[in-house]
């Protein structure tokens, strides 16, 4: 099993060092500079070519990368030309948010579709296996954005349950009223992130429910003369669930690409509407900053995936 | 030998719900199992064997199977019971042994928790008793080194290992009766002959009945007492080994066996009887189920209901139509 980790981890290595540069290829490929318009609107050309020569961006790729790197390793993710502040800073304050909301996410998601997914699998064919099918069908047709922009529409303009921008109001005062107000925040995209989130998890732990209740060793455990309630308990579930355990990494990749929606459209102050807004930018350190950790992240959480998979599966866990 | 029937199934029907209408899987099957003996149903694929065993272990979804007659079980019928009182039935006093030894096993958990999980429900052991009974268990099955075993998983054994272990399943409450559907069937002809060993072994060390399932006339030979072929959903003749070897009198158990390859005989012809069981949906609803594919016999030599014949004692055969067949008797060579 160690073996295995150790094996996994050193492949990343590469993997990494091969994300850095198509990150950073990829930034400089998009058209656009991050000073015009930025400084002074009326700044000239001469003025902008002056700045771009300073900060290096006319040097040849592979130098800027190297420097790039040199600093990297050196804890040194440079400046952000829109904010003026050091890169690691500005990341710093968002990546806080971004996980509170993500693991807000993930919580409420598995709560809503651990229950529903074991319950419409058990009672396959039931009036309520059909209603949680159609909800997953109809969520899975639906764009991600297009259930925040209505959710914040309905919940947070008409309704008005709940706060429509920010990560905590700036009345919030004292420890429990910052928290109660970080929380108040993050219901509403936290809910409908979990909303969309829920469909694979459900689809896929239903459909590993059925296929356990006909498989041959639940009848082996019905000739055993095991209740109903303990074959479920002790075989269906348990084995239907092992699998759901390895979504755990892997859905670290999902809550990162769905927070860059989430938060634009809650302008919720993470990780997610930062990248979008140095997008527009061009703010190139923060861009490959982001998109390096993002891909890290991913990396990680696949890596995390398998070793949950290879504890809770014997089959695997051996070699 | 004793004489006392442990299991009396009487106008035994089973029908499946196949899209939305229920056709009978097995019918009007009657049968009797006592102690001390090996009772063999034999039948091609589909004729309804496994469904004959499932319906007497109740692990039938009942929303869309049928059943009717009666199965009588040391004095109860099963056929009348509750989930409650069949689990109380189930794993202790009848046993099953299935016949694909890798998926009858939880791949997840390990043997030692596979075989403690009979007696969670059956008997009133400590942990302590129950791990100790399942090292016992696993030495009366031929298990070599019980305690490895038992820490391992499904997946870590050979498949006669695994399907040592589903015995060790079944008889660990020592059941008064034994199903064992095709046990052999997914092993290789050494551990075969081992297994069949194993089961008639445990079952005269319990003085239990067994049922035993195969399409293998082999088996039968070398392992069974009483006989009962069964084609399309019914039993077509009965009778003990000696009988249905020797005498045989249906045309379907005759094509039987005469489709086993002797190994003395001058030429290695296989006799088999063209053509297939019919599926559910297609089978007649009226006269002999076998007469189309034995075409040549006239429709006036079959009864229009076909019912048993008592020919001798215990030996019974469906339907007038085997009058009209003149085989030489059974093929030489196969052991009775
Ligand atoms: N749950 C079910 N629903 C519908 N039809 C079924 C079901 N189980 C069995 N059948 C049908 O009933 C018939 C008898 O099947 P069964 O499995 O009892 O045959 P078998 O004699 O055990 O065959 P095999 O040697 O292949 O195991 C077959 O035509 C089969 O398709
Ligand atoms: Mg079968």
């Amino acid at each position: 099993m160690w073996k295995v980790i150790l094996r996994r981890v050193l492949i990343m290595i590469p993997e990494i060092i091969l994300l850095s540069i198509l990150v950073f290829l990829l930034a400089k490929m998009m058209p656009g500079d991050p000073f015009t318009g930025s400084i002074n609107p009326r700044a000239g050309t001469a003025e902008i070519h002056h700045l771009m020569r300073i900060n290096g961006l006319y040097d040849p790729w592979y130098q800027q990368y190297w420097n790039w790197i040199v600093h990297l390793f050196h804890g040194n993710l440079g400046q952000s030309y829109q904010y003026h502040e050091s890169v690691a800073n500005l990341i710093g304050q968002r990546a806080e948010n971004t996980l509170w909301l993500s693991l807000f996410t993930m919580v409420l998601t598995y709560l809503i579709a651990l229950p529903m997914g074991m319950y419409a699998g058990r009672h396959e064919g039931k009036l309520p296996d059909t209603i949680i099918r159609i909800y997953t069908y109809v969520t899975y047709c639906i764009p991600f954005f297009v259930i925040l922009v209505v959710g914040l529409w309905i919940f947070g303009y008409v309704l008005n349950w709940f706060p429509t921008t920010g990560s905590i109001s700036a009345t919030a005062s004292g420890f429990s009223g910052t928290i109660l107000s970080r929380f108040y925040h993050m219901l509403l995209p936290g809910l409908l992130g979990a909303l969309f989130s829920t469909v694979n998890i459900v689809q896929y732990l239903r459909s590993e429910v059925i296929d356990a209740k006909r498989s041959d060793y639940v009848k082996t455990a019905r000739a055993k003369g095991v209740p109903e309630k303990a074959i479920y308990r002790h075989h269906i579930f348990r084995n239907s669930l092992l699998p759901i355990a390895a979504f755990g990494g892997y859905s670290i990749t999902g809550l990162l690409n769905g927070s860059i929606f989430t938060e634009s459209i809650f302008s919720y102050p993470g990780m997610g509407l930062l990248f979008v807004n140095s997008i527009s930018y061009r703010d190139y350190t923060v861009i490959t900053a982001l998109v390096l950790l993002f891909g890290i992240l991913n990396l990680l959480g696949t890596l995390l995936s398998d070793i949950i998979l290879g504890i809770v599966d014997p089959r695997i866990r051996i070699k | 030998m004793s004489d006392q029937t442990l299991l009396n199934i009487k106008n035994l029907s089973t029908s499946f719900k196949i899209e939305g209408e229920f056709y009978e899987a097995i019918s009007q099957i009657n049968l009797q199992v006592k102690r001390d003996q090996i009772l063999a149903i034999v039948g091609e694929s589909g004729c309804g064997k496994s469904t004959l065993a499932t319906t007497v272990m109740g692990l039938h979804d009942p929303a869309i199977t049928k059943s009717t007659g009666q199965v009588v079980f040391e004095g109860q019928d099963l056929l009348k019971m509750n989930e409650v009182q069949y689990n109380k039935i189930r794993g202790a006093k009848i046993g099953m042994i299935f016949q694909d030894p890798l998926s009858a096993l939880n791949p997840l958990k390990k043997i030692k928790d596979q075989i403690t999980e009979v007696m969670d429900y059956h008997t009133q052991l400590t942990e302590k008793q129950k791990s100790e009974r399942a090292l016992e268990l696993l030495q009366d099955v031929g298990i070599d080194n019980p305690q490895r075993t038992a820490r391992q998983f499904p997946h870590e054994l050979s498949g006669g290992m695994r399907q040592r272990v589903i015995i060790a399943i079944a008889i660990a409450c020592k059941p008064d009766l034994l199903i064992a559907d095709e046990p052999t069937t997914a092993l290789d002809v050494t551990i075969q002959a081992q297994i069949l060993d194993l089961i008639r072994k445990i079952q005269q060390e319990n003085h239990s009945g067994v049922i035993l399932i195969t399409h293998d006339l082999g088996v039968v030979a070398q392992t069974a007492d009483e006989v009962a072929v069964m084609y399309a959903g019914q039993i077509v003749e009965q009778g003990t080994v000696q009988q249905i070897f020797e005498n045989p009198l249906h045309p379907y158990t005759r094509s039987l066996l005469r489709s086993v390859p002797q190994a003395d005989s001058e030429n290695d012809e296989l006799y088999v009887i063209a053509g297939n069981v019919p599926s559910l949906q297609q089978m007649p609803k009226d006269g002999d189920r076998f007469a189309p594919r034995i075409p040549w016999v006239p429709s006036s030599a079959h009864e229009k209901h076909p019912t048993m014949h008592q020919l001798s004692a215990g030996h019974q055969v469906r339907c007038t139509c085997y009058q009209n067949f003149n085989f030489p008797v059974a093929p030489k060579g196969v052991r009775q």
